[in-house]
């Protein structure tokens, strides 16, 4: 018996539905049908009138789970895609995130963002968002790498008061398992040590985790020890672990794999940069998708996202810097 | 579905008395609030801008005042009169404006985005037509908790029925079947950009046909009028009938803000019909009616400005944010505050 990512966030959906009357989900195609992804299957039937179709219309979506969350209730609101947060974005950053410093209320919504790349589906279904919303303030950004934390952190994505941007990321919803989900949660807002080593850092989150982890593994032989950060959620960031793990190796490689402009990799550097500059034996590199909008085909998808091979090549010249 | 209907006409006589002079007060309240903020504005007491409502006071007074506590408000720029109909006070407008740490905003927000969302009196931001479904929200959490005779208005003007936020708002509302309001004022300009650069309906009641909603029209420089559109208006909605549509033209009697001359504005429009006062319309509306005299009126008039001067003498002794004491803080949930660049500034 295992279970997978994405039954992981539909069982974190179950959960929040049966233990919180405030809890509905409203989204595209999230009723019967269950969700692009089947990330609701089910729920309409097991919690009548609280799992809805929404109409195509993502800012009045967002609004909706808004206004919602100022009356009290806890609504997860589905994108479908990450990419068509686009149209809901106004109502994501300037109501939802500046509600609780303007008027002292609360906005507890859960924005899912089905993210990241997958084979084939080109530049319009395959963006990675989680730095734009990070740089509003008023929102926490959380980006699951592994199966326990996609459903804890979904679970406490609902619990909480404040607003939630949940990338989960569309690459890990049928590969990853797990054995059983977890019966402990680790809080969000706290990095782990995936992958213990001495001679260099990974900081990564999401699917890069796992291409990081496989770069880790490959270069055991050349005689290295890789550690690796799962960030788990990228707003907010926790330096203080990134920090002890720099002061413990001197080399520090981030790897995301959304764009290079500004963004996760980009503050994560910033970060050691300003707060750790003399704990450095080397100067810090990054690794992102290529600049460019996500490409279609398989071949130059490959070539436009980092992956355990470029993480591997990178490392290589980061350790002999 | 309800079709759409249009109101050309309306009939008075329903109306309370009562209410038609607790509207006009109302009014006369706004205007007298107004005319204190433009005049702290020209003394620059007043940072950033000031957004005056000065025509509209008959169609925002109405907005609201038939709404009841637990309804849902979520007023507009030009909304001073509705915002105080639905228990808004001078004295926070005037702590808003002028930056006081006790009013709603705490000098976190100011001028016209304010409100407690708390009460049922939601905060606009300025994005227009953001507000149509966050209000639809309000409305639908009500629904989903098994409340039932709640009603929700919101605000819009002829600029933003052109918005994204709009159209989506409203179809959402409509597909829910939830019990808003939406009232379109149609004050001609949005900023300076006129009606025929703004939409190419014949009249923005024809979009109620579109969204499967209830529409009404009326003139809104006219307070009676107001009043009765909206009494059916808020009722259709409290009784059931999903979304209600209101549209009333009527012309600004001021510029976008303080800041702007409205020179734009076509010297016939203010000749029309639809560039009559509502204060003046009203009055004589009273007067005919045999609810007032212009003695009374007058004293009134005198009351309001009395009460915009005891609540500006207590705003402005007020203190505004203290910078070093702010919790610069934009969410609640203590572990998840990424603390980096706050502690930095420290």
């Amino acid at each position: 018996m295992s279970v997978t990512y994405l039954e992981a966030i539909r069982a974190a959906q179950e959960k929040a539905l049966a233990d919180d009357p405030r809890v509905f989900i409203y989204g595209q195609d999230v009723g019967a049908f269950g969700g692009a992804f089947k990330a609701t299957k089910n729920l309409a039937a097991e919690f009548p009138g609280r799992v809805m179709d929404a109409p195509l219309s993502e800012d009045a979506i967002v609004g909706l789970a808004i206004g919602a969350a100022i009356e009290g209730a806890r609504p997860i609101v589905e994108m479908q895609f990450a990419d068509f947060s686009t149209v809901g974005f106004n109502q994501i950053v300037n109501q939802a995130a500046t509600l609780y410093y303007r008027t002292d209320v609360p906005c507890p919504i859960v924005v899912r963002l089905p993210s990241g790349g997958t084979l084939g589906a080109g530049p319009f279904h395959s963006q990675s968002m989680e730095a734009i919303y990070s740089h509003y303030p008023g929102l926490v950004v959380m980006t699951p790498a592994t199966v326990e934390d996609a459903y804890s952190m979904m679970l406490e994505a609902v619990s909480i008061d404040d607003p939630v941007i949940f990338c989960e990321h569309k690459l890990l919803y049928y590969h990853l398992k797990a054995d059983k989900l977890p019966d402990v949660a680790q809080p969000a807002g706290k990095a782990r040590i995936a992958r213990a080593g001495r001679d260099a850092t990974i900081v990564t989150y999401s699917a890069m985790l796992h291409e990081s982890l496989q770069a880790a593994e490959d270069l055991v032989e050349e005689g290295w020890q890789i550690e690796v950060i799962d960030l788990r959620t990228v707003k907010p960031l926790d330096t203080d672990t990134v920090l002890a793990s720099v002061a413990r190796t001197g080399r520090l490689l981030v790897v995301g794999e959304a764009w290079p402009w500004g963004g996760v990799t980009a503050e994560v550097i910033s970060r050691v940069a300003t707060d750790g500059f003399g704990l450095l034996d080397a100067a810090p590199m990054r690794l992102n998708a290529k600049d460019t909008p996500v490409p279609y085909h398989p071949d130059l998808w490959a070539a436009h996202r980092p992956t355990a091979t470029t993480v591997a090549a990178r490392l290589r010249q980061l350790l002999t810097q | 579905m309800v079709t759409a209907v249009k109101e050309e006409t309306v009939a008075h006589n329903d109306l309370d008395p009562a209410l038609i002079v607790r509207a006009y007060r109302v009014m006369l309240l706004a205007r007298a609030t107004e005319d204190k903020l433009a005049s702290l504005y020209r003394a620059g007491m007043i940072k950033g801008g000031v957004f005056l409502g000065k025509g509209q006071e008959a169609l925002s007074t109405a907005s609201s005042i038939f709404l009841k506590k637990g309804d849902i408000f979520g007023p507009l720029i030009r909304d001073q009169a509705g915002r105080l109909a639905f228990g808004d006070t001078v004295l926070d407008t005037l702590r808003t404006y002028l930056g006081s740490a006790q009013g709603p905003m705490r000098g976190r927000d100011g001028n016209i985005h304010r409100g407690r969302p708390r009460d049922g009196y939601y905060a606009m931001i300025s994005h227009l037509g953001a507000l149509v479904p966050v209000v639809a929200g309000g409305l639908y959490a009500r629904r989903l908790r098994g409340e039932t005779g709640v009603v929700g208005v919101t605000s819009i003007g002829d600029g933003g029925t052109s918005t994204g936020a709009f159209h989506e708002g409203i179809n959402m509302a409509a597909v829910e079947h939830l019990p808003l309001v939406v009232v379109v004022a149609n004050n001609q300009y949005a900023y300076s950009t006129p009606n025929n650069r703004q939409f190419a309906c014949a009249d923005l009641l024809d979009k109620a046909a579109g969204y499967g909603i209830a529409g009404f029209k009326c003139d809104g420089t006219d307070p009676a009028a107001c009043l009765e559109t909206l009494r059916l208006a808020v009722q259709a909605a409290r009784e059931g009938n999903g979304p209600q549509l209101v549209v009333a033209s009527l012309l600004r009697l001021v510029g976008h803000g303080e800041h702007d001359d409205a020179g734009y504005v076509d010297a016939a429009l203010r000749k029309a019909n639809v560039g009559r006062d509502c204060l003046e319309v009203g009055a004589k509306q009273l007067i005919d009616a045999d609810l007032a005299t212009a003695g009374e009126i007058a004293a009134w008039t005198k009351e309001a400005q009395g009460e915009v001067e005891a609540a500006l003498n207590k705003a402005q002794r007020e203190k505004g944010p203290d910078p070093g004491t702010e919790d610069w803080r934009a969410i609640s949930t203590e572990h998840l505050v990424d603390g980096h660049f706050n502690a930095e500034d420290e």
